[in-house]
């Protein structure tokens, strides 16, 4: 019989640590859906949703019921729209009413894929995209919008940072009656993954097959635990424990998306290996940071707590499933994390620490409430500044921040559930204008004489 | 196929009687027990056979639980085996 200690190890991780499983998604291409008539596009695109996602969330809750664990989101990421739409020759804000009208009909939460990849320029349809972000962000619930602006291979688009700045602007200004929640659906990448299951970033890469499952597992609840009962141990022992026990976390993402892909009848992509926080409380990355040995997460030492956080998950985890992918790593998305809110609102989390934690983690400044008389520019600047540092460093950096329309610092943005809080955060005021004017590629890294 | 069902709570008269009763109306094969009283509280771990059970494995464990809660005043979790396994063993 499976021993007595491991059942209640496994029962204690669901029901007291918050284990759980983040997200199942559905990866659909649509590229089988263009076409000259944007309304028979809409409806090609409609029916291929609906048809292919039918059963995924009586499939998940199945599952949830069947092992007893939390599948906490049901979504979908589609085809990026800029290469769907592109021979509409129109405006592509019907796109994102049919994916959100289909979004609704099979009872997924949130969907991907609204997006552009223009990190080397813009083909016919990405500015056409980009421009209708905040429309369509605005006029849509569920729908998710991403942007690729740069690459380790291609350098990063200085006009792609400059437009975004003011779509980010432009997205939190439409949407100030819920608290400028468009600018959350909202992220700007560099060296963007292409079976990433997490929102609002996620969308079905080209070189994907038509459908697949991908998996986002969690719990830095758990990691959180294991790390309390040993309080003394050096920080190879912590390594090692975090090791283990993102090893046990990402055996169930693979049981959940193995059983999913098969009763789904598509195949099974790659498990995210990512500790995703919540803002309950005993869900934070911040809290095991701490738990590690620091007063309060954001002081000196965060950096090196989080590298050696995000290698040990990686480590346990790429053992325990067939094939990993997406973002995989810990998050740091400030407003969804009870632990991050705190240190924001002490003073301790300031963004320039954050940028640097975004060097050693997965991801990058998520989540982030900046004052909202902030310039575009200045936005833009910071966006240039997070890709600059995937693109040296061969990751995914990303950009969502939320601009506060007429609050300041000291002030806050609460949206609930998920999503979380987060209090406005200070930016520098000096103006980056000129650099962000200028336009053009910034040339990609060079690969050799690395000595 | 086998499921783990797993019964916590403040001891009394019966407990193995009633859950393992409410198996058989399933038709869930009990092929193993082991349970502990320490102090008060009662913990019991059962491996069931669900293969020939003649219900949904979804609806039994869900019966279970709300069973345990409502009428027994036990937290009953029911579990494919499969979970365990895959975390606990290579």
């Amino acid at each position: 019989m499976i021993n007595q200690y491991d059942i209640l190890e496994t029962i204690r991780m669901i029901q007291d640590d918050c284990l759980d499983i983040r997200t199942i998604t559905m990866g659909i291409s649509l590229l089988d859906c263009i076409d000259t008539d944007i309304d028979k596009a809409c409806q090609k695109v409609y029916d291929k949703i609906t048809l292919k996602a039918k059963e995924l969330v009586s499939v998940g809750n199945r599952i949830e019921r069947e092992y007893g664990i939390p599948i906490i989101n049901k979504r979908i990421s589609v085809t990026p729209i800029a290469m769907i739409s592109a021979a509409c020759k129109c405006s592509p804000v019907p796109f994102a009413r049919a994916m959100d009208k289909a979004a609704k009909a099979v009872g997924v939460n949130l969907i991907g894929g609204y997006s552009a990849l223009v990190q080397k320029g813009f083909s016919d349809g990405d500015l056409e995209l980009i421009n209708s972000i905040p429309e369509a962000l605005s006029v849509t619930e569920r729908v998710c919008s991403s942007v690729n602006v740069g690459s380790t291979k291609t350098g990063i688009n200085l006009d792609a940072c400059r437009i975004m700045g003011r779509i980010i602007k432009e997205s939190a200004e439409k949407t100030v009656d819920s608290a400028c929640f468009g600018a959350a659906k909202l992220v700007v990448f560099c060296n963007a993954v292409d079976d990433n299951p997490f929102m609002a970033g996620a969308f079905h890469g080209v070189g994907e097959p038509d459908c697949m499952i991908n998996v986002g597992v969690s719990g830095p609840g758990v990691v959180r635990a294991a790390l309390r009962k040993y309080p003394d141990a050096d920080i190879t022992k912590i390594s090692d424990v975090i090791k283990e026990i993102s090893y046990k976390i990402t055996r169930i993402g693979q049981l959940v998306g193995m059983t999913a892909s098969k009763r789904l009848g598509v195949p099974f992509g790659i498990v995210d290996l990512s500790l995703a926080p919540t803002p309950a409380v005993g869900d934070s990355v911040a809290h095991i940071l701490e738990e590690i040995g620091l007063e309060q997460c954001g002081t000196h030492g965060t950096t090196a707590c989080l590298a050696l956080l995000n290698d040990a998950v990686k480590k346990g985890g790429v053992m325990a499933c067939s094939r990993i992918g997406g973002l995989s790593g810990a998050f740091i998305p400030v407003s969804e994390d009870a632990g991050m809110i705190d240190a924001a609102i002490s003073g301790t989390l300031t963004i320039e620490k954050l940028e640097a934690m975004t060097a050693v983690c997965s991801v990058g400044l998520d989540m982030i409430v900046v004052p909202g008389d902030t310039e575009a520019d200045t936005i833009s600047a910071i966006i240039a500044d997070e890709a600059a540092i995937g693109m040296v460093n061969s990751k995914t950096t990303a950009v969502r921040i939320i601009p506060a329309i007429g609050k300041q610092v000291g002030e806050e943005l609460d949206w609930g559930g998920l999503f979380g809080k987060g209090p406005v955060m200070p930016l520098k005021k000096q103006s980056a204008s000129k650099f962000i004017n200028r336009g053009g590629v910034i040339p990609a890294p060079l690969h050799s004489l690395k000595n | 196929m086998r499921a783990v069902v797993t019964v916590i709570g403040k001891d009394a008269v019966g407990i193995l009687a009633k859950v393992s009763t409410e198996c058989a109306n399933y038709n869930a094969n009990v092929v193993e027990v082991t349970q502990s009283v320490i102090e008060d509280l009662f913990a019991m771990i059962m491996l069931v056979d669900i293969s020939g059970i003649n219900t949904d494995f979804a609806k039994m464990a869900e019966e279970l639980s709300e069973k345990g809660e409502k009428e027994w005043g036990l937290k009953v979790i029911v579990m494919h085996e499969d979970i365990f396994n895959c975390m606990h063993h290579i």
